[in-house]
């Protein structure tokens, strides 16, 4: 039982860690909590199960076609409905509400489109559910591709943060935004760019997850629950904080579903997001000032 | 800044005496309607009492709600009504204080994601009782109580928590609740304590919704976890209140009976498109009424007068 759970747990939160990544980056950088992030999750997931319903290509492949597409639609929407917002706002605080209400429209809006063409029914499609033995604990193949794809894209998209000229300006309008603006950042171009990558990242942890898991149109709002509480608890904005606290969470919720109870997962989640919440309010590992 | 006139007073007292009388002549489905819109005005107006002044965005609402009725659920054939409502009120109350001590020394936004997740947990761990502990999912509730009583009561109590929100606007702590929501820094620096405040506040409105939640409770007849703790009401509460404008007392109350009565009419014709519908006005009001019906009304009448605007920039989004 042990062993099972850690597997589960480790592939979920591989999952949930590379979907906090995509959150704390574009939050971090854009300042905008969009609250409709799961949505581009669970979209992606719908838009997977059509085509590989049609075509029988390889959901892992259509993520090739999934993930740009999320990428451009987040931009736009960045660009067409938070701008006007970003231009309107005389203080910071207004500015954090109109987003908000904005996004629970966008939030509303997608998973009603979604409700309109799918229903409400719980959805899955089976790819690559073989059987996997690891020590004395069994995993099903999708898990382990799924787990191993979050790896390398983490990787991948920690070393674009990291080692390029680009990540390096995305970060500096994190720390700093007017900071950034006076080294020469254009810092509205690299909000939008946030944005769209972290609606790739969202739509990319939607097609992972799809392969193993049942979905539902309305399921959106639960990963933007669980990617928030893994971005606030890392301190928003710190990347590998997200990663390492993503990671726990999937194994927190594997082991509470093994050894308490499955329904009280979030019950548990929450509970140790709010102790983080009153211990550390800027986070594991933020700093005082975001 | 402090004025007595007891019109307002007069004003709330004659109206709900006048709707009284609704249940002598409506019909079975106008006082269905009613009821529903009545349980959103107060909703959404005890919703307002708190985040108007204090701009904080509580996602909390059915949390409180489903307290209520669940309270009424359990104890419903034990004991006296009036007990009941007392004793739902003070749970919801103080479910709210330890909330409020948790969240409220936190950030805004901090304090929108803990609500939003909150009423999760709240239905998941009623759920994980139900299923645990007394082996059954959902509850009964048989009690006596008519269409016209549930209307008188939410009548009374939607008056009762005008008056109270008037008064609290005209009193000194109005005041100083107004300047935290305008600035909070400032207003330590004028030795207000705006944790205090905030949590006082946040508990009367809670108690208000989980009274709420009690009265509207023999309605259902049967409830389970996730019928008492729908999330969608919280945001149907937030949306109704910014829709009015929720920097004044009457805002929400106006935008509960515009969105009842949208609800109604595009509700039972599209019932599939709920969300979008949701969804739509949500953006629709950020855009074009970003201080809700009554900002713009209020913005019509100052452009035509031509009075500054400088002394009410504070309470503007």
């Amino acid at each position: 039982m042990f062993m099972n759970a850690l597997l589960s747990g480790l592939t979920l939160g591989g999952v949930y860690a590379l979907v906090a990544m995509g959150l704390t980056i574009q939050y971090g950088v854009s300042r905008s909590l969009n609250l409709g992030y799961g949505e581009f999750l669970i979209g992606a997931a719908f838009a997977v199960y059509v085509l590989f319903g049609a075509l029988g290509i390889s959901p892992y492949l259509l993520a090739l076609v999934v993930v740009p597409v999320a990428f451009g639609l987040s931009w736009l929407i960045y660009r067409v409905m938070l701008t006007p917002i970003l231009r309107r706002a005389r203080t910071p605080v207004a500015l954090e509400i109109d987003s908000l209400l904005l996004t629970f429209g966008l939030l509303f809006a997608m998973m009603g489109i979604m409700l309109l063409v799918f229903g409400s029914n719980y959805t899955s499609y089976t790819y690559l559910s073989v059987p996997v033995r690891i020590l004395d604990a069994t995993v099903a193949l999708n898990r382990l591709v799924s787990f191993g794809a979050a790896v390398v894209v983490g990787a991948l998209a920690f070393a674009f943060l990291m080692r390029t000229r680009t990540g390096m300006a995305l970060r500096a309008v994190a720390v700093d935004p007017v900071g950034a603006q006076l080294v020469g950042i254009d810092v509205k171009w690299a909000a939008g760019l946030a944005f769209a990558i972290g609606g790739a990242i969202a739509a990319l942890g939607g097609v992972l997850i799809s392969t193993y898991m049942t979905f539902t149109a309305e399921m959106g709002v639960v990963f933007t629950m669980k990617a928030l509480i893994v971005v606030i608890m890392a301190g928003v904005g710190h990347v590998v904080g997200a990663l390492l606290v993503g990671l726990a969470l999937g194994l927190i919720e594997a082991f509470v579903a093994a050894y308490l109870d499955p329904g009280l997962t979030v019950a548990v989640i929450y509970a140790v997001f709010l102790l983080a919440l009153i211990v550390r309010p800027v986070g594991i590992f933020g700093r005082a000032v975001r | 800044m402090i004025v007595r006139s007891p019109v307002p007073y007069i004003l709330i007292l004659a109206i709900s005496g006048l709707l009284a009388f609704m249940p002598f002549f409506a019909s079975g489905f106008q006082m269905a309607f009613a009821i529903g819109c009545l349980n959103y005005a107060v909703l959404a107006t005890a919703w307002g009492l708190f985040s108007g002044p204090t701009r904080y965005v509580s996602l909390a609402s059915v949390v409180f709600f489903g307290i209520g009725s669940y309270t009424v659920a359990v104890l419903g054939e034990v004991l006296p009504w009036p007990v009941i409502l007392l004793i739902s009120a003070l749970i919801g109350g103080g479910v709210a204080l330890i909330v409020g001590l948790a969240t409220l020394r936190l950030a805004g936004i901090y304090f929108v994601i803990f609500t939003f997740g909150l009423s999760e947990m709240v239905r998941q761990l009623v759920t994980w009782y139900e299923v645990n502990v007394t082996r059954s999912i959902g509850r009964y509730i048989f009690l006596d109580i008519t269409q016209p009583q549930i209307f008188w009561q939410l009548l009374g109590l939607l008056a009762v928590v005008l008056i109270g929100a008037v008064a609290l606007q005209r009193s000194r702590l109005g005041f100083a609740l107004r300047v935290i929501g305008g600035d909070e820094t400032m207003a330590r620096h004028f030795g207000l304590n705006p944790t205090f405040a905030k949590l006082g506040l946040f508990t009367a409105s809670s108690a208000i919704m989980a009274l709420a939640g009690a009265i509207m409770a023999p309605r259902w007849t049967y409830i389970d976890p996730a019928i008492a703790f729908n999330a969608t009401l919280s945001f149907q509460v937030v949306i109704m209140a910014l829709l009015g404008g929720m920097h004044r007392i009457y805002g929400p109350l106006l935008g509960a009976v515009l969105m009842s009565f949208l609800f109604e009419a595009l509700g039972s014709q599209f019932p599939q498109a709920f969300s979008l519908l949701l969804g739509l006005v949500f953006i629709v009001i950020v855009y074009l009424l970003p201080n809700g019906i009554i900002g713009r009304i209020e913005e019509l009448f100052a452009l035509k007068r031509a009075v500054p605007q400088s002394t009410r920039e504070g309470e503007r989004t």
